[in-house]
C-alpha cells in the first residue's frame, strides 16, 4: 500500500463538514448569483451587494419583531422590497454614472455601500442582536450526519430559487430577453428590448438574491450592520471564481468556497480565509478565465 | 411614387466630434424598395442607426408614416414597425435558433400569429427550421444572415432596414437573400437596402441614393441612376 492517510483527515467528520460547507456554500452561491446577473445585464460590477442584503435583512427584521409577520410573509415581502430597492438604485444612481472609465462605478457601488452602513446604523443601531429563527425544531438525521431545520431550510430555498431562476432564463421572453442585453446590447435593443428595462431588473433581481442570503445568514451568526462583510467577500470571491459572466460558475464557486469554509474552519479555523482565498488565487492563476468562465481574448 | 413610408430631412449626426452624417435626406415610398449606396464610411450604417433610434441626430428629421419619430428609443421604434437587420448580423451567438426567432417576435405581444410568422421564415429558409435547437454560434456564416433576417421577420415590420446582407457571402448565397428580399417585398414590406454590391441592389430597388461622406449626393429612379456616368464608373465598374 502505498497511500499513508494522515489521521489529521481520518479524524474529520467528513459528512457533517461536508452538509454544514454546502449550507454556507448556498448562501455564498445566492449572493454571487446576483453579483453575476447585475454583472451580466449592466456590466456593473456591484460592491454594494453585502450592504444591500444587510439593509434588506434588517427590513425583514423589523417585519418580523415590530409587525409580528410570520417568517415566510416577513420573507417573501422582503424580497420584493430588495427588488424595487434594487431596481431603483438602478434608475436612479447606476444609470447617470458614466461607465467610461471602469472606476466610476467601482467608486460609486463602494460609495453605495458605505451610505447603507451608516444608514443602517442610524436607523437600526449598532448593537448585535440576535434574529428570530424562522424554523423551530429537532434535527434530521441522515445517518450519522445531523442536517439542523435552517440548514435544511437553506436547501430548500436555494434549490427551489435556483430551479425558478433556471427556468425563466431558459423559457420565459423576458428571460431570454435578459440573456441578449448580456450578450449583445445593441442587438437586443434592435429586437425591441428596452435596456433599462432590463438593468433595472437585473438589479432587482441580484440585490433580492442577497437579501435572501441575509435572512438566511442573519440566524445562523447575528444581526448588525457589518453582518455581511465576510459573507459578501466570499460571495464575490465565489463569483470571480466561477468566471464573472457565468451563472452556474456562480453557484459552483460559492458551493466550493462554502466546503473549502466549513473543512478549514474545523480544522485550523484561524486559517479559513487564508486558504479560502489561497485557493482562489490558485484558480485564477491556472484557469484566468475562473472555473466556468469564457476566456476573455482581447479583440483587435 | 408612392406614398411615402419614411421621410428622411437633412440629418446630421455626430459621434462624439466626429461628424458622420452632414445632410442625409431621402424617401421610401410605401411597399418599395430602396437603396442606400456608398463607399466604407460614407455614412450608411449611421444612417440606419439614426432610423432606429440607437444614435441621435443633432438635426434634421425622421417622419414614419407620417409621424415625427426621431428621438424615440429604438424598442419604441421596433413596436411601431421599424425593424433593422444590422451590419455583421449580430445575432445572438450563445441563444438557440429557436431562442433567436423567439426574441425577433419579443416587442410583438399580441402572441398568437408567432407560429404564421414563423412558418413564413422556414418557408424563405428552410435550413433554419432544421436547425431550431442549434447555438446560432454554430451556424455557418450564410446560415446567420438567414437568421438575422428570419429574426427580423419575426417582429413583422412594416420597414425593413437591411444592412449590406450580402456582405462576405458565397454569390448562390448572395442570390438567395437577395431572392427573399423581393419575397419580403412581395408580401407587402417595405424594405431600405445598404449595399456595396450595387448590380444587385440597383437590379432590385425601385428607388437608389447615393451617399458620399455623410451626404446624399445622389437619388433617383434605379434604371435611371444605372445611366448615370459617375454611377457607373464608381459602383458599376464600367
Ligand atoms: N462608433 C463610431 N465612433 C466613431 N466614429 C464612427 C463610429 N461608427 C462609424 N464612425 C465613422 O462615421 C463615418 C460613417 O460610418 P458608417 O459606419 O456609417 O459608414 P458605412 O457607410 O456604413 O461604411 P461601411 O460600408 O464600411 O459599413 C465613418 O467615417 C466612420 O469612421
Ligand atoms: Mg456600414
Amino acid at each position: 500500500m502505498l497511500s499513508v492517510t494522515p489521521d489529521i483527515l481520518t479524524d474529520l467528520p467528513w459528512g457533517q463538514l461536508l452538509v454544514n460547507g454546502l449550507a454556507l456554500g448556498s448562501l455564498y452561491a445566492l449572493t454571487a448569483f446576483g453579483i453575476v446577473l447585475i454583472f451580466k445585464t449592466t456590466r456593473v460590477i456591484t460592491f454594494a451587494q453585502g450592504e444591500t442584503a444587510m439593509f434588506s435583512t434588517f427590513v425583514a427584521f423589523t417585519l418580523l419583531t415590530a409587525f409580528q409577520l410570520p417568517f415566510a410573509v416577513a420573507f417573501v415581502l422582503t424580497m420584493l422590497f430588495a427588488g424595487v430597492f434594487g431596481a431603483l438604485i438602478e434608475r436612479v444612481v447606476i444609470r447617470r454614472i458614466s461607465t467610461t472609465t471602469v472606476l466610476n462605478p467601482v467608486i460609486v457601488t463602494v460609495g453605495l455601500s458605505l451610505i447603507l452602513l451608516g444608514a443602517a446604523g442610524w436607523i437600526w443601531g449598532y448593537e448585535i442582536r440576535t434574529f428570530p429563527d424562522p424554523v423551530v425544531g429537532p434535527p434530521f438525521h441522515l445517518g450519522t450526519v445531523v442536517v439542523s431545520q435552517l440548514n435544511a431550510l437553506i436547501f430548500l430555498v436555494t434549490l427551489v430559487l435556483m430551479t425558478v431562476l433556471f427556468a425563466f432564463f431558459r423559457f420565459s421572453p423576458t428571460g431570454i430577453a435578459m440573456r441578449a442585453v448580456a450578450e449583445n446590447r445593441m442587438a437586443a435593443q434592435l429586437m425591441g428590448v428596452s435596456i433599462g428595462r432590463m438593468n433595472a431588473l437585473g438589479w432587482g433581481m441580484g440585490t433580492a438574491m442577497g437579501a435572501v442570503t441575509g435572512m438566511l445568514i442573519a440566524p445562523i451568526n447575528y444581526l448588525d450592520p457589518s453582518m455581511m462583510g465576510d459573507v459578501a467577500l466570499k460571495a464575490f470571491a465565489a463569483a470571480v471564481v466561477g468566471g464573472l459572466t457565468s451563472l452556474p460558475g456562480a453557484v459552483v464557486g460559492g458551493l466550493l468556497l462554502g466546503i473549502v469554509d466549513s473543512v478549514v474552519g474545523f480544522e485550523v479555523p484561524e486559517l479559513r480565509n487564508t486558504i479560502a482565498f489561497a485557493l482562489i488565487v490558485l484558480v485564477l492563476v491556472v484557469r484566468p478565465g475562473g472555473l466556468l468562465g469564457r476566456h476573455e481574448t482581447k479583440k483587435v | 411614387m408612392g406614398r411615402p413610408l419614411l421621410t428622411v430631412n437633412e440629418l446630421e449626426a455626430y459621434y462624439g466630434r466626429v461628424c458622420a452624417l452632414h445632410s442625409v435626406s431621402l424617401e421610401v415610398a410605401e411597399g418599395s424598395v430602396a437603396a442606400l449606396l456608398g463607399a466604407n464610411g460614407a455614412g450608411k450604417t449611421t444612417t440606419l442607426r439614426v432610423i432606429s433610434g440607437l444614435l441621435r441626430p443633432t438635426r434634421g428629421s425622421v417622419e414614419f408614416d407620417g409621424k415625427r419619430i426621431d428621438g424615440s428609443n429604438p424598442d419604441r421604434l421596433v413596436r411601431a414597425g421599424i425593424v433593422q437587420v444590422p451590419e455583421g448580423r449580430q445575432i445572438f451567438a450563445d441563444l438557440t435558433v429557436r431562442e433567436n426567432l423567439m426574441l425577433g417576435g419579443y416587442a410583438r405581444r399580441d402572441g398568437g400569429s408567432a407560429r404564421q410568422e414563423s412558418q413564413r421564415v422556414f418557408d424563405y429558409f428552410p435550413r433554419l427550421g432544421e436547425r431550431l435547437q442549434q447555438r446560432a454560434g454554430t451556424l455557418s456564416g450564410g446560415e446567420q444572415q438567414m437568421l438575422a433576417i428570419g429574426r427580423a421577420l419575426m417582429a413583422r415590420p412594416r420597414l425593413l432596414l437591411l444592412d449590406e446582407p450580402s456582405l462576405g457571402l458565397a454569390p448562390l448565397l448572395v442570390k438567395e437573400i437577395f431572392r427573399v428580399i423581393g419575397d419580403i417585398r412581395a408580401a407587402g414590406t417595405t424594405v431600405l437596402l445598404v449595399e456595396q454590391n450595387a448590380h444587385m441592389a440597383l437590379r432590385i430597388a425601385d428607388h437608389a441614393y447615393l451617399l458620399e461622406t455623410g451626404r446624399v449626393i445622389l437619388g433617383d429612379r434605379s434604371a435611371a441612376l444605372r445611366q448615370r456616368e459617375e454611377v457607373q464608373r464608381a459602383y458599376l465598374g464600367h
